[in-house]
């Protein structure tokens, strides 16, 4: 019987497993060296929060393995051999694949930062760095204050999850405003002061100069790359981007840059070894999407695909049209197709920006001013519909179109305020004096 | 392994989030309304019962709502869970388990030793010590003195106000929320509680009716003696009594077509209202194991087949023989119960046999045991008796084991231990029959927004009905579950904005999928197409 050998048990590892096993009868082993069983990374959060124990996070009960045949091994892969098709171990276990699947996620980055290794500096990644939190800053006597460098997603949730215990955040963030590589300015300044709402100290422009360690190596303070001052603190986040987690096949033949390198099949240069997830790196990119994702949705769709062609089916990696989502504290956000921020968008790109006076709700609506052909839409505080929006960018819709219809795409709860006729009000409005 | 995976049992608090002093200051007000209630029960005798009672139920809503207001207004709207996992009494630890202690034994005292209150222990049957106190209420509304049912319908009244009011604020950015919460304190309140009173006041004769209080949650509204002072009554009792019969034939099914059974369990009713309210604390706490809702399917269903059989064995016993008497005999009444679920059963079993699958054999199972008992209780059938024991029996079976034990010392004394609904999840005969009708034949369903959902497990944490919503929304698909009381927390705590609540057409409800919107349409349909 043949043996696919996953590594990796997050969400691009796990969804291939189990869809290997709907389709066939293979013998399917998942290598972690993080956890013992599949748990959602990006509710980390939610454990130092306190609204859910690490088992919640889990989506399958224990039993669920088992039953459906799916071996689960926990080791530190330290060497893969092509050739003998083996995994060596940390530990000097080996493991045989007649099929390999590099699913290893990220790490967090550090740019070479004067001491970015001492105790009580972390990344908010791992399940690993989640309990050197817990031991770093369990509370507002042990942490006087913490310092987060690095303005994304992980960023702000680190953010939260400080806040949660009242433990005092400075937030250093090298861009000019939250986020804004990514987001609109005027969603990314509504998102400053939404965190500055919350008594974050958010320092935009900001950079790191180095850490300061204390008599025993632990994190004592640090000092500003810009102004030199000196902030006390007692943990140092990392959240500056994530990179590929491929450190143990460097020295294989398996070809990576960045990630590891695949085709659009998800294939290696190597027969018979695999990758996906945030660790995968196409090398051409996807339309508009970036060679390495590393985004959950991406990873499902990856081992969704890929399962298909490791049952005989072999076919491309086609991700439909682009969505993500995440929450701002507070604030939900949902993406569907194309917004760039004014320092990535093409000229052809215009938008349509519209925010509610409480300054909790905004969208902002991508076109082609040439076409008018709806390109994508960014919404803080409304929930949208996901399969509207989709059908929308298939339908190739002109930005008037999807503003008059815009109610058959709202998601809020029931009872809830409708704002479109206030966006569509605005919208026209705009054209009027454009 | 950190993260207090397991619960410290200290009494000192083990994590960082303290209660500020003007919330100290709060529990020590509603603690000082709670003692007065204490001394009472312990017969102290207030010289002025009216002031020492409203002093008392005062200080409690007081200490309440300056909590709340302390705990949510300082902060920003949203989501406000942090810790529920940490406090030792909304995680099973050892404040959760004294409270749930108190609250088991004051259920039992209430059910079973009501002489502990002081009903009629005094002077000529006057009552004394925490029922004496609440007399000045109770000659105010119905102009009679009060009972332990009278003590504990208020007490329940004001843990629904004051915990709705925490409630609506914790929830201060969420309109469904707010509204279904002012529906439960209005229906409490008024129906419940004040118009039963009232009606008593105007009419002595007729029985307590709390008419949103339907059959078979009301187990015994079509005993002998009820059924009796309704049709003595006249015009008003014969209008309650054809209410009565409707809501349960007419009314709840149209409703429950139309928005699901949340209209009831979440909006209506007096057990859904104080889950929602004071239950809120210990909404987590349900378990969201398989084994659980295997238990569970079976426990509602046996309960439900026994309050169907008991209420039927009620009121078999006091019809007559005779058909030039009345119209309605044992004979005509037990053919039209057997002809009625036989219908109720072909009709499923025609138009949704699919949809049940492997649930069909359990259907069918529970179908022929109530149809064989109706048989059997025509064979050995008396004027008092059935299946060789005395219908009272039964019915006193049925109220101590489900209507006592279960929905009260466990369904609310557990609480803290078994979350809010253990009650409306495992026993609750109507939720059975509502949430029958909401699997089969209704609009209602929570949506799962495309391919957005991160598995996070937020839903299925705050199912208060213990149903793994993630299961659902992490496969795209819709939540179509007879379970589901339609309380909207879910869709609330989802950070992705992944499901809502709404009624629709019946048509792709359930909507299974394997890969989820988003991905290679050409495999979407590969895939999902069966």
């Amino acid at each position: 019987m043949e043996h696919i050998v996953i590594i990796g048990n997050g969400i691009s590892g796990v969804t291939t497993a189990r869809h290997i096993r709907k389709l066939s009868d293979k013998r399917i082993t998942i290598v972690s060296a993080e956890t013992d069983y599949f748990f959602s990374r990006t509710a980390l959060m939610y454990i130092y929060m306190g609204h859910m124990k690490f088992e919640h996070t889990q989506p399958y009960e224990n039993w669920f393995w088992e039953k459906n045949r799916i071996e689960l091994k926990k080791g530190y892969v330290k060497t893969v051999e092509t050739t003998s098709k083996t995994l060596h171990f940390a530990n000097g276990d080996t493991l045989q694949y007649d099929k390999l699947v590099i699913a290893t996620g990220s790490k967090p980055n550090k740019f070479g930062w004067p001491g970015q290794d001492l105790n009580g500096v972390m990344g908010m990644y791992h399940k690993q760095d989640l309990d050197n939190l817990e031991e770093h800053a369990p509370n507002n006597k042990v942490c006087k204050r913490a310092v987060i460098v690095g303005g994304g997603l992980i960023g702000i949730e680190l953010a939260e999850m400080l806040n949660s215990r009242s433990i005092p955040v400075t937030f250093l963030v090298r861009e000019d405003s939250f986020w804004n590589g990514v987001l609109p300015s005027g969603e990314s300044e509504m998102i400053n002061r939404h965190i500055k709402n919350h008594n974050i100290d958010l320092r935009l422009s900001t950079n790191l100069r180095e850490i300061k360690a204390d008599e025993n190596g632990k994190v004592k303070s640090v000092i500003i790359e810009e102004t030199g001052e000196e902030i006390e603190c007692n943990v140092v986040g990392l959240t500056a981007g994530v990179s590929p987690n491929i450190d143990f096949i460097k020295d294989s033949e398996i070809e990576t840059g960045r990630g590891v390198k695949v085709n659009r099949f998800l294939e290696t240069n190597i027969k018979d070894v695999y990758a996906i997830g945030d660790c995968a790196e196409q090398h051409e990119a996807i339309g508009n999407r970036r060679p390495i994702e590393a985004v959950w949705y991406t990873g499902r769709m990856m081992g969704e695909t890929l399962a298909q062609t490791l049952c005989g089916n072999r076919i491309e990696y086609k991700p439909g049209h682009w969505f993500n989502s995440a929450k701002f504290m507070d604030i939900e956000y949902q993406t569907y197709g194309w917004v760039f921020s004014e320092r990535s968008k093409q000229d052809t790109e215009a938008h349509f920006h519209w925010r509610h006076k409480d300054d909790t709700k905004c969208i902002t609506v991508a076109y082609n001013k040439d076409t008018n052909k709806f390109l994508g839409i960014n919404t803080f505080g409304i929930r949208m519909r996901h399969d509207v929006f989709d059908r929308w960018l298939t339908e190739e819709r002109d930005v008037d179109y999807v503003m008059n219809n815009l109610p058959e795409a709202n998601f809020d709860p029931e009872f809830y305020s409708h704002y479109e006729a206030e966006i569509l009000s605005a919208y026209n409005q705009k054209l009027q004096t454009a | 392994m950190s993260n207090k995976l397991n619960h410290s049992m200290s009494l000192a608090k083990p994590d960082a989030l303290d209660i500020t002093t003007k919330q100290k200051i709060a529990l020590i007000i509603g603690i000082a309304g709670l003692f007065i209630l204490t001394l009472a029960l312990l017969n102290t005798d207030f010289p002025n019962k009216g002031l020492f009672l409203s002093l008392s139920l005062g200080l409690i809503s007081i200490g309440t709502i300056v909590y709340s207001r302390e705990a949510y207004l300082t902060k920003q709207e949203g989501i406000k869970n942090d810790g529920q996992w940490f406090k030792s009494i909304s995680s099973r630890g050892l404040w959760g388990w004294i409270l749930g202690i108190i609250l088991t034994g004051f259920y039992i005292v209430l059910y079973f030793f009501e002489e502990l209150l002081g009903l009629g222990q005094g002077v000529d049957g006057a009552n004394t010590g925490l029922i004496s106190l609440f007399d000045p209420l109770s000659q105010l509304l119905s102009g009679r003195p009060a009972s332990q049912w009278f003590v504990y319908g208020t007490l329940y009244t004001i843990a629904i106000l004051a915990f709705g009011y925490k409630f609506i604020l914790k929830y201060r950015h969420n309109k469904y929320q707010q509204l279904r919460t002012v529906s439960v304190m209005f229906f409490q309140l008024g129906f419940a509680f004040l118009i039963p009173e009232f009606m008593y006041s105007m009419n002595s004769s007729l029985p307590y009716y709390d008419l949103k209080n339907m059959w078979p949650l009301n187990y015994y509204n079509f005993e002998q003696y009820r059924v009796d002072s309704f049709i003595n009554n006249g015009n008003i009792g014969m209008a309650l009594l054809i209410f009565g019969v409707l809501s349960i034939f007419v009314i709840s099914p149209f409703l429950t077509y139309k928005y699901g059974k949340r209209w009831y369990c979440s909006w209506v009713c007096g057990c859904g209202g104080l889950a929602e309210t004071a239950g809120d604390s210990f909404r987590h706490l349900s378990s969201k194991k398989m084994s659980a809702w295997k238990l569970e399917r079976w426990l509602i269903h046996t309960v439900l087949v026994f309050s169907v059989v008991m209420t039927t064995a009620v009121i078999y016993t006091y019809l007559g023989y005779d058909p030039d008497k009345y119209w309605l005999t044992r004979e005509v009444f037990l053919i039209s119960i057997g002809v009625f679920l036989t219908i109720v059963f072909a009709v499923i079993m025609i138009f949704k046999r699919q949809e049940l699958g492997k649930d069909a054999k359990y259907g069918a199972i529970g179908y022929f045991v109530v149809i064989a008992l109706l048989v059997a209780m025509h064979f050995t059938g008396t004027t008092d008796q059935v299946f060789f024991v005395k219908a009272g029996a039964l019915k006193s079976a049925y109220g101590f084991y489900i209507g006592s034990i279960f929905s009260g010392v466990i369904g609310t004394g557990f609480y803290p231990i078994l979350g809010s609904r253990a009650w409306c999840r495992f026993g609750c005969p109507m939720a059975g029959i509502l949430g029958f009708q909401q699997r089969m034949f209704s609009k209602f369903r929570i949506t799962t927004n495309g391919g957005q959902c991160i598995s996070c497990g937020n839903c299925s944490n705050s199912c208060e009905m213990g149903i793994d919503v993630r299961h659902y929304a992490q496969k795209g698909e819709n939540i179509v579950r007879s379970s589901c009381v339609g309380c909207g927390i879910c869709s609330a705590v989802c950070p992705r904005g992944v499901l809502k609540l709404e009624n629709d057409t019946m048509k792709g409800r359930i909507n299974p999928t394997e890969v989820l919107l988003g991905n290679d349409v050409d495999l979407m349909e590969l895939v999902n197409q069966k």
